[in-house]
């Protein structure tokens, strides 16, 4: 037996609606098993896949600062190959397709990197 | 009674915290701390379950033999009763927000004096029982079992409680101590453990109709002799109607009022309003009690007690109700007389002033109206001629009690009232005042001689805050609306603020009042001579 | 509060080494599903339980002038009489924590000037006010902002809590803020535990495992987004495997740190509904706070009010019959004369 029932069952209601929200919100899009990125032919990047796939956001960002604060414009990767510090000639000479690297995991994840706000965002055949 | 500390003294002699864990703590039932155990033939009188006698100083308390099985029962009986209790043993953080809220926390630092152990007292004993990780973990999550000294420690804090609730106000889940303490003492009822101050007025009012179990008779010829008084300083008798059928408003106030200095000039302050108004009212000497000293029993006495109220207002034909000033009286009335003992009987109907015509549709259900709610109302027609300069050798504050601030939210009305008939009115310290304020230390029957130190301490908070505007505003007068107050008052301020005089805030107002064909005024309601009248008849 | 705090590392050490011996499995989909069942089920029983009994007595704590005279003002959200009053009530009191803002701490002085002796002083103390509002708005924030990991798209809402939380624009990842300040909030209300001698004094482990349990699931949250960085689109895609009932895992490579702050959440949701940690929904049936004060207006009903027993005005006039008729009181019955 139970007292004041209709706002019981309401706030039970309300409660589990809103607990389990992670169950059922995904439930308004489409799932998410892969992230759909293509990988540019090129051989290897500047450090391994792990490393790039964790710390990438990272390093661009020690880059910005090596470039333009410390003038420095080399960067040497850990297995003691030199690149340039640069976006636009290092990272994008491979990375040409926006839409289908970057942007995927991206927009999937919510993130929005600050690089646009001063780079351009490249856009493929231009 | 033992010679008191110096308030210095007192303050200093707070012990520390313990270094034991509170779950290794026992209470020391030294005199001075507990109240005298009720009398076993009164028990048997009125019923109560396992009476027998004991005495708190003892190691043995004569426990009926199945006392365990009686207690873990009753717990699971008001666990499934009040919803309240449930949660409260649930729900609670052990923030510490309540911690020194409590004036008898305040007063002794005695750990389990904040309103959160004193929960936890028995949320201990809930956590064995009813919480599935105290079944496993047990002592490790602060789950206990009963035992004979957990009995004792409940007992000791049960009535190291005024159930004010102002931790209540303070706590962010509204958790309410009032609530686990009167649950407690029913608990401690079952095993036949209650004290003597509430059991003894709880007869007499089961029985006599008032406190001090004053018969019929002797009852009328008090009153009576009141109204002689009233004659020796106004001139006016005023009328003392008694149990007589077919007036509009059956009256009723707590009986401490009738017996106790300085209660008898607030029923003074009654019988001159009400004669003036001309009102069409009566006493009753069945229902002559307004305090429900059950509500500090159980929920049943409490209801037993206050169902004269209705029975009488329904043999007599009243219209309504009025209730003079009272702190619990009022708790009982707003808070739990309809559910009791409601729906009122049909005789009744939605009370209405006969004097200014104003409907109290806020007491549509219970049909009982406060009686400064009444006051206000008239001064706010215009229906009395006051002088408070009658009243200007007062300089007084007021003490919000207990249960009509946080129970009632009666806060303005008396300061209305107090406004108009006195010129000099001064507010205690904002937090000990209106939802905030502090009990007088010895309320829900613990205004008993045997505890005066423990009582001057638990009153510490209101204590001080008096002697503060007594010191920096000159105040010499205290005025409440509770007959508890009116017994508890004058020792605390004689104890801490010392010059302070208490009362009720009708005998203010029948001091400023005047009356139609009244004689000149030279004394007030004390019989004490007013200042300003010699003066004037000396020119 | 050593115990507990041991209690929670050896939770985080199981799970790390579950997930380094290949038990990944077992912490990442076994606990999650059966930490959510345990969670919702234990929560909608707890309040079951609580409805199970009546409230037998309309018990609102009165936190302001009630409503009675017309020329009265009153309090209209402290002493609410109507529904909608109630409704603000409890809206101020769960989402601006109303009475804890009420708080004040007591001093003792024992010679005080004005007093000209021992004097009680209370001072405005809105420290717990203001942590524990931040750390339940932030906590809240924070769960939000994780609806990136469950909702493909995400939308543009989630997104601009985001972009507010990270407004500061400090490093890459962007710093958010809601989890430093729900870092410093634990942290505060942790000290108050420790170091504030009431609150030690009242303090269990109940009280202990809790903080620690949250102080884990934050700090392994911040060092898996600023420091050994979780590789978010392989967490979306294992975490959108569970909410869609088809857990993937094999395949992914998944730090063992997630695994650890999974577990813990886990944990916390499993150990919600037997714990304090229901004053979530308890606030909600409080009696002092979701009741109109108008008591003497209407009626409240207890389901279980005994029956009327008292002594009864003729039992009164049956003993004291003669004295009251010698008195003059008025009788329903005259006393049979005196022979």
């Amino acid at each position: 037996m139970l007292y004041n029932k209709k706002a019981v069952y309401l706030g039970i209601v309300i409660l589990v609606v809103l607990l389990t929200a992670p169950f059922w919100a995904g439930l308004f899009g489409q799932n998410y098993t892969k992230t759909g990125v293509t990988k540019p032919n090129e051989e290897a990047c500047i450090e391994n896949v792990e490393f790039m796939r964790a710390q990438h956001m990272r390093l661009l960002n020690e880059w910005r600062d090596e470039a333009l604060r410390n003038e420095n414009r080399t960067y040497i990767a850990k297995d003691g190959k030199k690149w340039e510090i640069s976006l636009q000639n290092t990272c994008m000479r491979c990375h040409k397709n926006y839409d289908d690297f970057c942007a995927k995991c991206h927009l999937s994840n919510s993130v929005s990197p600050y690089c646009w706000t001063c780079h351009i965002i490249p856009v493929e055949g231009k | 009674m033992a010679k008191l500390p110096t308030p210095q003294m007192l303050m200093a002699s707070r012990p520390d915290f313990p270094k034991a864990a509170w779950l290794d703590t026992k209470p020391l039932f030294a005199p001075g701390s507990y109240c005298y155990p009720e009398k076993k033939d009164t028990m048997e009188l009125l019923h109560m379950p396992n009476p027998h006698d004991w005495d708190p100083s003892a190691e043995d308390w004569n426990l009926p033999e199945n006392w365990e099985k009686i207690l873990c029962d009753a717990f699971e009986e008001r666990l499934e009763k009040h919803r309240s209790l449930k949660l409260f043993m649930d729900i609670c953080v052990r923030c510490g927000a309540c911690a020194d809220k409590c004036h008898f926390f305040l007063g002794t630092n005695d750990p389990k004096n904040m309103p959160v152990l004193r929960a936890e007292l028995l949320r201990s004993l809930y956590r064995r029982d009813h919480a599935m990780l105290g079944k496993i973990l047990g002592r490790k999550i602060g789950a206990r079992k009963w035992d004979k000294e957990v009995v004792k420690e409940l007992f000791y804090y049960a009535y190291q409680c005024t159930e004010c609730r102002r931790c209540s106000l303070f706590c962010p889940y509204g958790i309410d101590t009032a609530e686990i303490t009167a649950i407690v003492r029913e608990l401690m009822h079952e095993v036949g453990l209650g004290i003597h101050w509430i059991m003894d007025p709880v007869k007499n009012c089961s029985f006599t109709g008032n406190h001090l179990g004053i018969q019929p008779h002797s009852f009328k010829e008090i009153v009576e002799m009141l109204a002689d008084d009233c004659e020796t300083v106004t001139g006016i008798r005023p009328k003392t109607p008694f149990n007589e059928k077919g007036h509009e408003i059956l009256f009723i106030t707590p009986s401490g009022d009738v017996f106790a200095d300085p209660g008898i000039y607030t029923f003074m302050g009654y019988l001159l309003l009400f004669h003036e108004l001309d009102l069409d009212y009566t006493f009753s000497t069945y229902a002559s009690e307004g305090g429900n000293f059950g509500s500090f029993t159980s929920f049943n006495m409490a209801k037993k007690l206050n169902a004269k109220m209705y029975a009488e207002a329904k043999r007599l034909g009243v219209k309504w109700i009025l209730g003079g000033e009272c702190g619990h009286m009022w708790r009982v009335i707003n808070q739990y007389m309809e559910t009791y003992n409601g729906p009122t009987p049909d005789n009744m109907v939605v009370p209405t002033s006969p004097i200014t015509g104003t409907v109290f549709k806020h007491a549509a259900a219970t049909k009982m109206v406060h009686i400064t709610e009444f006051t206000a109302d008239l001064i706010r027609h215009g229906k009395l001629n006051l002088d408070p300069s009658r009243n200007d050798h007062i300089i007084t504050t007021f003490h919000d009690s207990c249960n009509p601030a946080r129970a009632m939210g009666l806060l303005d009305e008396p300061r209305y009232i107090l406004k108009h008939v006195c010129n000099h009115f001064v507010e205690m310290p904002e937090n000990t005042i209106r939802e905030q304020t502090f009990c007088c230390g010895a309320g829900s029957g613990l205004n008993t001689e045997e505890i005066m130190e423990l009582r001057m301490r638990s009153g510490m908070p209101r204590g001080n805050a008096l002697r503060y505007v007594q010191q920096k505003f000159g105040v010499n007068h205290m005025a409440c609306v509770c007959a508890i107050d009116r017994a508890t008052l004058p020792p605390l301020a004689d104890y801490w603020a010392p010059g302070v005089n208490v009362s009720g805030v009708h005998e203010l107002v029948a001091n400023a009042l005047v009356m139609k064909g009244e004689g000149k005024r030279t004394m007030d309601l004390r019989q004490e001579d007013l200042p300003n009248v010699d003066a004037e008849e000396d020119q | 509060m050593l115990e507990s705090l041991i209690v929670v590392l050896l939770i985080g050490a199981i799970a790390w080494i579950g997930s380094a011996i290949g038990l990944t499995a077992v912490f990442g989909i076994v606990l999650p599903y059966v930490a959510v069942c345990v969670f919702v089920v234990g929560l909608v029983r707890r309040m079951i339980y609580w409805a199970k009994s009546p409230v037998p007595f309309a018990i609102p704590t009165t936190g302001g002038q009630e409503h009675s005279l017309d020329f009265i003002k009153q309090d209209k959200f402290d002493c609410p009489n109507t529904k909608w009053g109630v409704f603000v009530r409890m809206v101020l009191e769960v989402l601006l924590f109303r009475s804890l803002f009420r708080n004040t701490r007591a001093i003792s002085f024992e010679n005080d000037p004005v007093n000209n002796g021992p004097r009680v002083v209370y001072y405005s103390s809105k420290w717990l006010w203001f942590f524990a509002l931040l750390f339940h708005y932030c906590f809240f924030l924070v769960f939000l902002r994780h609806f990136r990991f469950f909702m493909e798209p995400v939308p543009a809402c989630i997104s601009f809590v985001e972009a507010v939380d990270g407004v500061l624009q400090i490093g890459s990842p962007r710093f958010f803020l809601t989890g430093g300040i729900l870092l410093v909030a634990i942290l505060f209300l942790l000290a108050r535990r420790i170091f504030d001698q009431r609150l030690r004094y009242i303090s269990l482990i109940n009280d202990y495992f809790p903080l620690w349990l949250l102080l884990g699931i934050v700090i392994s949250g911040l060092y898996l987004r600023y420091f050994d960085k979780a590789e978010i689109a392989q967490v979306k895609i294992f975490i959108m495997g569970l909410t869609h009932f088809s857990p993937v895992i094999s395949n992914l490579d998944l730090n063992g740190i997630f695994i650890v702050h999974l577990t813990l959440v886990s944990t916390l949701l499993i150990y919600f509904p037997f714990s304090k940690l229901v004053h979530m929904p308890g606030v909600f049936f409080s009696p002092t706070r979701n009741l109109p004060t108008n008591t003497r207006e209407v009626r409240h009903i207890n389901p279980w009010n005994p029956p009327s027993q008292f002594f009864t005005y003729p039992e009164y006039e049956d003993r004291y019959r003669e004295a009251m008729a010698e008195a003059g009181l008025p009788l329903e019955k005259q006393p049979k004369p005196a022979e």
